[in-house]
């Protein structure tokens, strides 16, 4: 079967796609700005075509507990959220790091704290690339721009899960969750006969019982493990870095976004060189493991970098962090759910040029 | 292995009454002297052995004292964080059906942290078995009020007595989830005598068999004691149990399934 | 006339002396040692083992499953 081309949410594009990568089960709950996932889910019905398993829990905390139990028998498990929700799964998550389980848990973003709104932002950063949970650990942290990304992330996603034994989080926002765009879907996979060896599957004889915890009450134990994950971590590192770059052969200015920011700062590109202002965007596609070399590289040849966010500014920090002080960072961004425009950021851009 | 026996002559294969269960694996339980937990994981390896489920069973184990469940029964065993294991037990049956799927909770675990996956789960009518231990009181971290902790009852957080008007009635979870549905067997043992170990051992005997008809929810309460906690000797405190626990979780079948199942 | 007589064999070292076995026994056979095991229990023996009958109510009871029991006619 050959791919097909759609027009549809993002939302939507996340769920068929998770059918055919040929995911296990979704385990959801309903919140906007996300509820098309359990929703479009529910009406596929995939348990009567691939055998996948969709089910709606009594709260966020049970259906990331369910996928824990899903994945501990090695199986294509995910769930699906926004802020307040992917808060109410951080001890799951942070117990599936401890615990080596993979799987995939999208955050449609919306604006916070607390209840806070529910259109787009991106003030989960944070959350998502330092932990939000506790204990030294990181999640693989995608950075969707597109519906076809949020497609396409779901399968890479799962891939990166299962070869590192790691949660995966697909962090999107309400805009890219509800925007409707032409995606490419790939073609349905097979659900996968087999499962890791250290998955549960009931003990043949052959075999130790597999035991899923994060439990070690001996320190030199624990300590043992925990510098496994930090060799996991430093692998990640050099073997998974994705971002993009537009214009930054010439680029004097550099933007760094991701997401819905980067297609705003895309935009912002084109308007500043029409002014002759040469600027070029860095678009970071994983935020763990995060592309320091190469804003490191740029960092040498631009006389400034301005992060675009929809946030108080937090991927600045880790931007800062890669330019060792180069040259000077700041940041631009609107708040509470606020989309920037292009213009906006030009002109933020103008004044820092001046003002730089 | 230093043994005492009676009489030599009769010890002889043939003559075996009793044994311990294969499945129960060489480690010591941590369980303090006369503890119901372990006299229950002692039951429970006895069944899982005898109804031919070594290789089927997939356990999950709470955040309690038997949080180290997994060190004492030979199984596949998954560790869920403290009151989830019955959405963890909800997952891993909805993706693997064909497994016997179980958790092992105590009163702090199932009814109070947890209480909204144990409802839910119960509602669904997931077809897994829940072994509760209710001993009333958080024993693992050192006797503190549980939810099922009696009126007047002493713990560390409840020095002079659980005083109801200011920490609530405890709570008959069992009662609770008789009323859903989705349960398709509930019933209240306890582990402290001869007898009521036999009792036990067939109520659990039973959630193995239903669970193989998909019908709902197997629910097992295990009233038990806590000698440390409760600050008393074993044999004490299984009489303090039985004046005091039984009255306010009465023994017996609260709910049991119409047709018997077909064995 | 043929007898039933039971003997059974307490795994000392395991035993915690929580006397649950010997609070269970109908015929009066277990009894608690003096000497403590390596733990430091009082282990549970079989005091007086012509009086057990194999009934297996301390090892049913058991919560450490140390006691192992026979049964024979004679």
């Amino acid at each position: 079967m050959e791919r097909e081309l759609r027009l549809m949410k993002g939302n939507e594009a996340v769920a068929e796609a998770a059918i055919r990568a040929g995911a296990d089960g979704y385990f959801g709950y309903p919140i906007t700005p996300q509820s098309e996932i359990l929703e479009y889910l529910m009406e596929a019905n995939p348990y009567t075509t691939t055998g996948m398993v969709v089910l709606q829990a009594e709260s966020e905390i049970a259906a990331i507990n369910m996928v824990y139990g899903g994945a501990g028998c090695g199986k294509k498990v995910m769930t699906s959220s926004s802020s307040p929700g992917i808060s109410l799964k951080q001890e799951g998550i942070t117990y599936m790091a401890g615990a080596e389980l993979p799987c995939v848990v999208v955050n449609v973003v919306r604006g916070g704290p607390g209840l806070g709104t529910i259109q787009p932002s991106q003030s989960d950063y944070f959350q998502a690339v330092k932990g939000g949970g506790h204990g030294d650990y990181h999640l693989i942290v995608l950075a969707p721009a597109s519906v076809q990304e949020m497609a396409d992330f779901v399968g890479l996603g799962f891939d990166l899960a299962f070869k590192y034994r790691n949660p995966v989080m697909i962090l999107s926002d309400g805009a890219i969750g509800q925007m409707m765009e032409k995606v490419w879907l790939s073609p349905q996979k097979e659900r996968s006969k087999t499962v890791p060896g250290w998955a549960t599957t009931g003990k043949p004889a052959g075999r130790e019982r597999n035991i899923i915890t994060s439990l070690e009450l001996d320190p030199d134990r624990q300590e043992v493990f925990n510098r496994k994950l930090v060799v996991k971590y430093n692998e990640i590192r050099a073997n998974e870095v994705r971002c993009e770059e537009f214009s930054c052969e010439d680029a004097e200015y550099l933007m760094v976004a991701y997401g819905t920011s980067a297609r705003v700062c895309q935009k912002a590109v084109e308007l500043a060189r029409a002014q002759g202002i040469k600027a070029g965007l860095l678009r970071p596609i994983t935020l763990f493991p995060f592309p320091s070399a190469p804003i490191n590289k740029l960092a040498e040849k631009v006389r400034l970098i301005l992060t675009v966010e929809m946030s108080a500014g937090q991927m600045i920090e880790d931007v800062l962090l890669s330019v060792s002080g180069k040259v000077p960072v700041y940041h631009y961004g609107r708040m509470g759910g606020v989309v920037p425009t292009p213009d906006e950021v030009v002109d933020c851009l103008k004044t820092k040029i001046i003002g730089g | 292995m230093k043994e005492i026996t009676g009489m030599k002559e009769i010890i002889k294969p043939e003559n075996l009454v009793y044994k311990k269960s294969e499945l129960l694996t060489e480690n010591i339980m941590h369980y303090c002297p006369g503890c119901g937990h372990s006299t229950t994981h002692r039951i429970l390896a006895e069944v899982l052995e005898e109804e031919g489920l070594r290789h089927d069973a997939i356990g999950v184990s709470p955040v309690g004292c038997s949080v180290f469940l997994y060190n004492y029964i030979d199984i596949d065993w998954q560790e869920a964080a403290h009151g989830r294991a019955p959405a963890v037990a909800t997952g891993i049956k909805r993706l693997m059906p064909e497994k016997f799927v179980f958790t092992y909770q105590g009163d702090g675990d199932l009814a109070a942290i947890g209480t909204s996956e144990t409802i839910h789960s119960c509602n669904r009518g997931e077809n897994i078995m829940i072994i509760f231990i209710n001993n009333g009181i958080y024993g693992m971290t050192g006797g503190q009020m549980a939810p099922t902790t009696l009126p007047g009852m002493k713990s560390s957080t409840s020095p002079y007595g659980r005083d109801v008007s200011i920490m609530g009635n405890p709570l008959k979870m069992t009662d609770i989830v008789a009323t859903l549905p989705g349960t398709y067997y509930v019933t209240r043992q306890s582990v402290h005598t001869p007898v009521n170990v036999r009792r036990t051992k067939r109520a659990i005997r039973k959630a193995v068999q239903y669970q193989k008809l998909n019908k709902g929810t197997c629910f097992i309460e295990i009233v038990s004691n806590c000698p440390s906690g409760w600050k008393m000797t074993p044999v004490q405190s299984n009489k303090w149990m039985e004046e005091n626990m039984f009255p306010f979780y009465p023994l017996g079948d609260l709910k049991t399934p119409e047709e018997q199942p077909a064995n | 006339m043929a007898k039933i007589v039971g003997s059974i064999v307490v795994n000392v070292e395991r035993c915690k002396g929580c006397e649950i076995c010997m609070v269970s026994c109908p015929t009066g056979t277990i009894a608690m040692a003096k000497e403590v095991n390596g733990k430091g229990y009082n282990y549970a023996f079989p005091a007086n083992p012509d009086l057990c009958n194999g009934c297996a109510n301390c090892a049913v009871v058991c919560p450490d499953g140390v006691i192992t029991v026979y049964k024979a006619k004679i």
